[in-house]
């Protein structure tokens, strides 16, 4: 009911002006460096890790029960891996599982 | 303070006045009613218990303690930031049904008794229906059937609990149950299809992209909150709950990656959001419980902001889907920055509200040493950053530019938005008065600097396999599509079943009208009906013949007995004389 759409109203001058209007991520450079800011955290996090060589680190388990979590980079990696395998495994999925949009309607 | 009334009542009758009022006058009542709501709220204190008698019972329709406190501070909060959220709605059906179902949701769990709690939960199924059908989208109306079915389904499962229950046990009162009898587990069933259990979570992600985009608001916030609820009051530390929840935790967010729409997208995640919920409440430990407690406040706020985000989106451009998306950050920066703020939120950065309350549950986890579990969540916490994080910011706002070029989202929604996003950044930075109301004592610190480092290297390098996935053209692109579910068994299985039936049931009927009705029937009529007549001609005429009747005057004879003996027209004599041969008969054998 509301979910129609008033964005026609702006005026073909203004509405080709608003188009033609360089955005933050239209300029290639501003990508790559956001790119390259990232890559230089993930790194700087990974090597965060190197802290906890000098500075006590809390489990959330006892002792013993798994210690591969005080690991260096355990986390960065459990988190990469994670996602990877949780795409090609969606991927898999969309195989079985996928239809037709109007699939219940017919 | 006992002058407060009962905090359902100012939600419920509020609403109905809004019909009475037009213009800026019914724009204010609007936004007014969960705020005196509120105002009415912070006068109940914990302990307070209102009974009134009832057809005999005694039924304790207001308990307050700081557990249903907090989710009535918590739906008032839902309710007047789906009220600003919606101020520009014109549907009087659509305003009242959703203030009276954030009225059903406060009085749910302030219901002391299974039948006041029985009452509102039916409430609750009847008032939210018409967010989905005033939705005014293709399939609105049959889905809202669909939902109103399980809703109902779901009301007569608690029902017939609490009756059994109260045969068993001569009391109706809502408190700690265990899974050991038919009752109780007829009203784990009815909780579990409100809490979207695996299996019966279909409701959810089927009718919320239905919803108007204020409609959505207002469904995410209570239904499933009052579930886990009552999760909480009755069946804390029921250990199948940890392997339900982490079900939940894991299975929907393998669809919310291929999965197009958005806002099902979010319904996903809500699951998943749901089952750390689930999982802290089947734990059990007062850890584990503020955990999921405080976990669900959390979740209310950044779902509202997330589905506010796309909801705002489908209004200005009338579209949901990724694969027609993308860019829109260019005409809707601020929406744009309110999404990120839930994205964030439900990714549980720090200072954001997930990071206090998800480790939580993840840490009581690890304190019972259930590593499956734990890693299951870890694994569901990395994948609901991929999905709800990055997916849902990333090809509404940005990806590839979709040429869409729109105005900002009304003022109204972003007033919403920025109060739902100012309260994810207050819980996540200042946690402490939430802490302060939960049910039991706090005695966790999320911000220790492992906590910190740990939870921002497993985001980063979510995303960092997001950017791999995406660069490297692996991730799978947005299309339009469905996806087999569960729900699948009663849209399309139900349905082969209902045409199996019909194909063979109504041949059997066509077989036997055409054998019974057209045939036998057919041919008793005429046996019956000439008969009688052929049977008295063929003893007359060796009778006539005897006679020496002529062959014309025979037949003429024969033609006249036919038409007598099948009209039954016989003269009295002779009815009298056959009738005396029958009371002859009758009377010697």
């Amino acid at each position: 009911m509301n979910s129609k759409g008033n964005d026609k109203e702006t005026p073909g001058v203004e509405a080709q002006a608003e188009r033609e209007k360089k955005h933050i991520f239209d300029e290639p450079k501003n990508l790559y460096r956001l790119l390259g800011v990232f890559f230089f955290i993930c790194w700087f996090l990974f090597l965060l890790d190197l802290l906890f060589i000098f500075l006590p680190r809390h489990s959330s388990f006892h002792e013993g029960v798994f210690d591969a979590e005080g690991t260096f980079g355990f986390y960065g990696t459990y988190g990469f891996i994670a996602c990877v395998v949780l795409v090609l495994a969606a991927k898999q999925m969309r195989k079985v599982l996928m239809r037709k949009e109007n699939y219940y309607d017919e | 303070m006992m002058s407060s009334i009962h905090p359902a009542l100012i939600l419920l009758f509020g609403a109905l006045l809004l019909p009475l009022l037009r213009g800026r006058m019914r724009k204010t009542w609007l936004v007014l009613i969960p705020v005196i709501g509120f105002i009415n709220l912070l006068g109940i204190d914990a302990g307070t218990v209102r009974t009134i008698a009832f057809m005999g019972y005694e039924l304790e329709v207001l308990r307050a303690d700081k557990l249903s406190l907090l989710f009535g501070y918590l739906f008032h909060i839902a309710a007047l930031i789906g009220a600003i959220y919606a101020l520009h709605v014109k549907s009087q059906v659509q305003l009242v049904t959703a203030l009276m179902y954030a009225g059903s949701a406060v009085g749910a769990v302030f219901a002391g008794d299974l039948l006041s709690f029985f009452v509102f939960w039916e409430l609750l199924a009847v008032t939210s229906v018409f967010q989905v059908w005033t939705g005014g989208r293709k399939n609105s109306l049959n889905c809202g059937m669909r939902y109103l079915f399980v809703h109902v389904s779901s009301g007569l499962l608690l029902l017939a609990g609490a009756a059994l229950r109260y045969q068993e046990t001569g009391s109706l009162d809502f408190g700690h149950m265990e899974l050991d009898g038919l009752a109780n587990w007829l009203i784990f069933l009815a909780i579990g299809i409100k809490c979207a259990f695996p299996l019966l979570h279909n409701w959810l992600v089927d009718s919320y992209p239905e919803a108007s985009p204020t409609g959505t608001v207002f469904l995410s916030a209570f239904t499933t909150k009052v579930a886990v609820y009552a999760l909480a009051r009755g069946f804390a530390g029921t250990e199948v709950l940890i392997y339900i929840g982490t079900v939940m935790t894991m299975f929907p967010i393998f669809y919310a990656v291929i999965e197009n729409d958005l806002r099902r997208v979010l319904g996903y995640s809500m699951i998943n959001q749901i089952g750390f919920m689930v999982v802290g409440i089947g734990i059990g430990t007062p850890l584990a419980i503020n955990g999921a407690i405080a976990h669900a406040f959390n979740d209310v706020i950044f779902k509202s902001l997330l589905f506010m985000s796309m909801g705002a989106v489908l209004f200005r451009t009338g579209k949901i889907n990724g694969s027609e998306l993308g860019g829109i950050y260019k005409s809707m920066p601020w929406t744009a920055g309110f999404c990120m703020v839930g994205a964030a939120s439900i990714s549980a950065f720090p200072l954001f509200s997930g990071f206090v309350s998800k480790s939580m549950v993840m840490v009581a986890a690890g304190e019972k040493g259930m590593l499956g579990v734990w890693l299951c969540l870890l694994f569901a916490s990395a994948g609901v950053f991929h999905h709800a994080g990055i997916k849902i910011p990333f090809f509404a706002f940005f990806a590839h530019d979709s040429g869409i070029r729109t105005k900002e989202a009304p003022l109204n929604m972003l007033v919403a938005m920025g109060l739902a996003a100012f309260l994810c950044i207050f819980n996540g930075t200042f946690p402490w008065l939430l802490y302060s109301l939960l049910p039991h004592e706090v005695n966790y610190h999320p911000y220790s600097l492992t906590h910190v480092v740990t939870q921002t290297q497993l985001l980063f390098f979510s995303a960092l396999a997001f950017t791999y996935l995406k660069l490297s053209g692996i991730y799978p692109p947005e299309m339009r599509s469905v996806n087999l579910d569960a729900d699948w068994f009663y849209r399309k299985g139900l349905r082969r079943l209902t045409r199996a039936a019909s194909w063979s049931l109504n041949g059997v009927n066509a077989w036997a009208h055409r054998v019974v009705v057209k045939g036998l029937v057919r041919r008793l009529n005429h046996f019956f009906r000439h008969g009688p007549a052929r049977f008295l001609v063929m003893l007359m005429r060796p009778y006539w013949e005897l006679q020496g009747l002529s062959e014309e005057e025979l037949v003429h004879r024969e033609q006249a007995l036919y038409v007598q003996a099948e009209l039954g027209a016989f003269p009295i004599g002779i009815t009298a004389c056959l009738a005396v041969i029958m009371m002859a008969v009758v009377f010697l054998f």
